[in-house]
Order: structure tokens, then C-alpha cells, then sequence
């Protein structure tokens, strides 16, 4: 009925969907025809396949499919916006999980029928390893988002060396299913990726969880390009390449907006909260004013300009439905509004947009860091709602802070600056804020939710 | 050896390796025109489309010579892909929608 050629044509015309699909994130205007393309490409993908010769039984795919629909359409319609990185997270595990399964069932019915050569083997080896790095990693990275682990980094001693160790011992076993196939072989490859992919994770703190979020996106494309290998299906080489570069790309932006190199985040031991900074910045919080949001309201009130500038805080103050009323009263008021984004803001990359979409803040009011940075100088007010290390001007002038170079938001250049917060305590990082010592910068002490919600209510009956 | 060099000489793996490279400059270029507040729907979309590794399941499930064993492996991926690609498009969808530009 239908040739190879036939239902390889299917598959190409899903992977340009894909292609088109990703494209249209260029632009808010286009992105949801993006995602219809891509749900096209993916229906042509599945009904290729099912049409296929080698496909024969097809209750339990048929079930299987209809059981992961109804899940995965619950948990998209429940789940909280803040909680997207774990989602994703969880998300990614899922497809190393699968890539794991597929191989081994692949193995298995290829030696029985008696068709592996030795680069199936290899590719097969590859997946299952891949597969299963993404799998633990993803699960560790979900158990830190989501606070079942703590988000300190672990490192011991020997640590690297017996991640190497571990690296090495896979190819030898590799090697070695290459040489004489065997489902012990690739069980070892698969159980070692397993232990790696916790390994790799567990050092890695939570001030670089964006970096992990993306590195596991990557890690999951070329999972699904390794299957492709095996399965000589040119649809899944395509989207896993796009998916892996997607990944490694975010993680790259990422590390740059952190000034630290991609090595050092893997190697991790970074970022702990840590509870003597704490107290040291505890002592250092003598010279910071504190104002009242009286104040804050009378700045706002005779500004012409306020910048806002979210972080993680807003997100878990849950400030950002408050922050909407604030943009609605300003733009009333014809005074001009806008939120800066810093790119590590949040926990995943673009976080913080969907936080404020979410709250029907316009997009055009939202501007990325190198869009904003030359117009703090020209802002009367500039209000810090739960955002911390990206604002700090040590970044710049401290060469032996630990941020020292990150490229950062230049809020101390507005004329006044607030600052929302709960306590002196320092940010992820566990680095003390210069930016709070500034003649130009007071502290609202508070929750950031009901300092906004205090605030509107100030600007409205004025 | 007088062999040209033709998409028909060379074994599966080359040609799949040609598509893997040239797929990946793709990859680069597209993503890097990704505006980055759509940074998280690109992740869940990426994850969405990464869900088709449903393919591979699927031949494992639905092949007439799948043992028990087989059968149980390859239901189990088909739904936690399935979950995926349901999931990643349904969310993807509901991140969009919440873009929106000021009403007029």
C-alpha cells in the first residue's frame, strides 16, 4: 500500500513542519501558528508510522497513546506557571526514559530476527546512554525545582575522576556490545548512564538551574537523534539535532548572562544558600535605607518613567497579578511603564515572560536586558520585585565577587531605586547586594504581593 | 575503486549522518532568531517535538513478532511519549495565548 518512499516522504514533510514550527517563535504574532505546524507535523509523523508494513498490532499503541493524552492534557491544563521548570523537567525525563525502552525493545526484536550489525549496535549503545543520563538527570533537576532535594549543590571528593571512570567504563562496554552485541552489555550501559545522570546533576546548585533546564532539553534531542539513527528514521535525526542545538543554544545564552563558562557550570558547586552570608550581610545592614510604600506610592506618583525589574521573588510572592493593576493604573495615569528582564531571571529561560503574560501584562511593555539598560538613566523609578543578583553592581566593579563580570541590569543608574523584599537575607547566589547600599536606593520591607497590593491601593485613592 | 559518489552508494548511516549535520545547522540558525521571551514555550515546544521518538515505540509495540516482554516495553514508551507530546503542545498552546499585545 504504502512504500518506504511514500512514508519517507511523510516524514519529510513533518520535519519541515517542525522546522516552520520552531520559526514561528521569532515573533509573539506568529508563534501559535508555529505550534498548529508543528502539531500537524507531528500527527503526519504518527500516522506515517502507523501506517507502516511492520506495524501490525495496534491496541495497545492505540491505548497507549489515548492513556498519554489524557494525562499529558490534565497535567497541561493544571499545572501553575511557576511551575514550569519542573514540568519541563519531568517532561525531559520522559523522553530519556522512552529513548531507553525503545532501544532495548529494538535490540531485542532485531537479534531475534536476526538483522544487527555493528553500527546498529553502536547507535543502539549511544541511545540507551544518552536515554538514561536524561532520565536520571531530568528527575534529579525535577526533585530540585519542585524542593523534594535540596537545591544545594553536593560535591565529594573524587567526584569528577568517578564521573570519568563511570564515562570511560560505558565506551569499553560500548565497545564491546559493538563487538559481540548481548543484552548484558547494553543493560550495563544503560544501568552506569542511570548512576551518571544523577552524578552529573547532583552538583550543579540552584542558582544554575536555567543552565540545567536547557542542557537537558539538548540532552533529549540528541537522545531522540541517536534513535533515529537506529531506526534509520530521518524525522527523528531532524528534530533531534533541532531539539539538541535548541537546548545547547539556551544553555549557552544562559552561561553568558551569568559571565560563566559552560565547564564550570557542569562541574558545579555553585550557588548553595548559604547561611553565613547571611549573617554577614546581616552586619553590613546598617547603612541601607528602608521606606514606606507611602513613599514609594508619592516617587511613582510625580514619576514620567518607572522600570520594574521581576525576579524568582514575584513569582513566588505571587506579585505579578498585582504588578498588571499597577501597569493598568499607570498607563491611566499616562505615566510609561515597563518590566526588564534579565536573562537568567527565574528559573528557566524566559520564565519571567510567561509569569507576566500570564498576568495580561502586554508583551510590549516587556523589554530584554540590552533593550532596557540605556533607558535606566532616564527612569525616575526603578522597583526591584524579588529579582537580587542581577541587579547587583558588583557584577562591575568588584573583581573578586563571584558575579564579577556577569553582565547585569543598570537599575543604580535610575534616579531613585526601590527594592521589595522580606529581609536583608542575599539572593541564590548568597552574595551580599551592593546595589542596596546606593544614596539612590531604599528597601521596602515586605512580601512582594501585598507591598504591590498596598502600592495600587496608595496610587488609587490618590 | 571507480565508484562515484551518489546518495545510492553510500550506506544508510552516511546518508543519515549528511541529514544529522545539515539538520543541526538548521537547528542553529532557527533557534538563535527565537525571540528570548519565548525562551520557555520554545523549551516546552522543543519538548513536545522531541516526543517523536513516539515512532520508535510504535514499531517496537506494533511489530508482529514483539514478544510479552517486548510488548510491555513498548507500551510503556508509547504513553510516556504520548504524555509528552500531548502535554508539551497543550502547554505550549496555553503559554502562547497568554501573549498578548496591549488592547487598543
Amino acid at each position: 500500500m504504502f512504500t518506504i518512499d511514500t512514508l519517507a516522504i511523510f516524514y519529510l514533510i513533518s520535519a519541515s513542519l517542525f522546522i516552520l514550527g520552531l520559526k514561528g517563535l521569532t515573533h509573539p504574532s506568529t508563534a501559535r501558528r508555529g505550534n498548529y505546524f508543528a502539531m500537524i507535523g507531528m500527527v503526519i509523523a504518527i500516522a506515517a508510522t502507523l501506517v507502516n508494513p511492520a506495524v501490525q498490532n495496534y491496541g495497545l499503541i492505540l491505548a497507549g497513546l489515548a492513556l498519554g493524552a489524557v494525562i499529558g492534557i490534565i497535567i497541561a491544563m493544571k499545572i501553575d506557571m511557576k511551575a514550569m521548570p519542573q514540568l519541563v523537567a519531568a517532561f525531559h525525563s520522559l523522553v530519556g526514559l522512552t529513548a531507553v525502552l525503545v532501544a532495548i525493545g529494538t535490540y531485542t526484536e532485531h537479534a531475534a530476527a536476526g538483522h544487527v550489525d555493528g553500527i546498529m549496535l553502536v547507535e543502539l549503545g549511544v541511545g540507551a546512554f544518552i536515554g538514561a543520563v536524561t532520565f536520571t538527570g531530568s528527575l534529579i533537576a525535577f526533585g530540585k525545582l519542585q524542593a523534594i532535594l535540596s537545591g544545594n549543590p553536593v560535591v565529594f571528593k573524587g567526584q569528577h575522576w568517578l564521573n570519568l571512570a563511570l564515562g570511560v567504563a560505558s565506551l569499553v562496554l560500548i565497545a564491546q556490545f559493538y563487538q559481540q552485541g548481548g543484552l548484558m552489555p547494553l543493560l550495563l550501559v544503560t544501568a552506569i548512564a542511570l548512576a551518571l545522570g544523577i552524578l552529573l546533576i547532583i552538583p550543579i546548585g540552584g542558582a544554575d538551574m536555567p543552565v540545567v533546564v536547557s542542557m537537558l532539553n539538548s540532552y533529549s534531542g540528541w537522545a531522540a537523534a541517536a534513535t533515529g539513527f537506529t531506526l534509520g528514521n530521518h524525522a527523528l535525526i531532524v528534530t533531534g539535532a533541532l531539539v539538541g542545538f535548541s537546548g545547547a543554544i539556551l544553555s549557552f545564552i544562559m552561561c553568558r548572562a551569568m559571565n560563566r563558562s559552560f565547564i564550570s557550570v557542569i562541574l558545579g558547586g555553585f550557588g548553595g544558600e548559604d547561611d553565613e552570608g547571611s549573617e554577614a550581610a546581616h552586619a553590613a545592614n546598617q547603612g541601607v535605607k528602608s521606606a514606606a510604600v507611602e513613599d514609594l506610592a508619592f516617587m511613582i506618583e510625580n514619576a514620567s518613567k518607572v522600570i520594574v525589574i521581576p525576579g524568582y521573588g514575584m513569582a513566588v510572592a505571587q506579585a505579578q497579578h498585582a504588578l498588571k493593576e499597577l501597569t493598568d493604573i499607570l498607563d491611566e495615569k499616562e505615566i510609561e511603564i515597563k518590566f526588564a528582564i534579565h536573562p537568567v531571571a527565574g528559573r528557566m529561560p524566559g520564565h519571567m515572560n510567561v509569569l507576566l503574560a500570564e498576568a495580561d501584562i502586554p508583551y510590549d511593555h516587556v523589554a530584554e536586558m540590552e533593550e532596557i539598560n540605556p533607558e535606566f538613566s532616564t527612569a525616575d523609578v526603578a522597583l526591584v520585585v524579588g529579582a537580587n543578583d542581577v541587579t547587583n553592581p558588583a557584577a562591575k566593579t568588584d573583581k573578586s565577587s563571584p558575579i564579577y563580570g556577569m553582565p547585569i541590569l543598570d537599575v543604580e543608574k535610575a534616579k531613585f531605586v526601590f527594592v521589595i523584599k522580606r529581609s536583608m537575607r542575599p539572593g541564590y547566589s548568597g552574595i551580599d547586594n551592593l546595589l542596596y547600599y546606593r544614596d539612590n536606593c531604599s528597601m521596602v520591607f515586605g512580601d512582594a504581593k501585598e507591598v504591590c497590593e498596598s502600592l495600587t491601593n496608595e496610587l488609587k485613592n490618590s | 575503486m571507480t565508484e562515484t559518489i551518489t546518495a545510492a552508494a553510500m550506506s544508510p548511516a552516511i546518508v543519515a549522518l549528511f541529514i544529522f549535520v545539515l539538520a543541526c545547522f538548521i537547528g542553529y540558525f532557527v533557534i538563535w532568531g527565537v525571540t528570548p521571551s519565548l525562551h520557555t514555550p520554545l523549551i516546552s515546544l522543543t519538548n513536545a517535538i522531541s516526543g517523536i521518538i513516539i515512532v520508535g515505540a510504535i514499531l517496537v509495540t506494533g511489530s508482529p513478532h514483539a514478544t510479552g516482554l517486548e510488548k510491555v516495553l513498548g507500551f510503556v514508551a508509547v504513553t510516556l511519549a504520548s504524555i509528552n507530546i500531548f502535554g508539551g503542545f497543550a502547554v505550549t498552546q496555553r503559554m502562547l495565548s497568554m501573549f498578548k499585545k496591549k488592547e487598543k
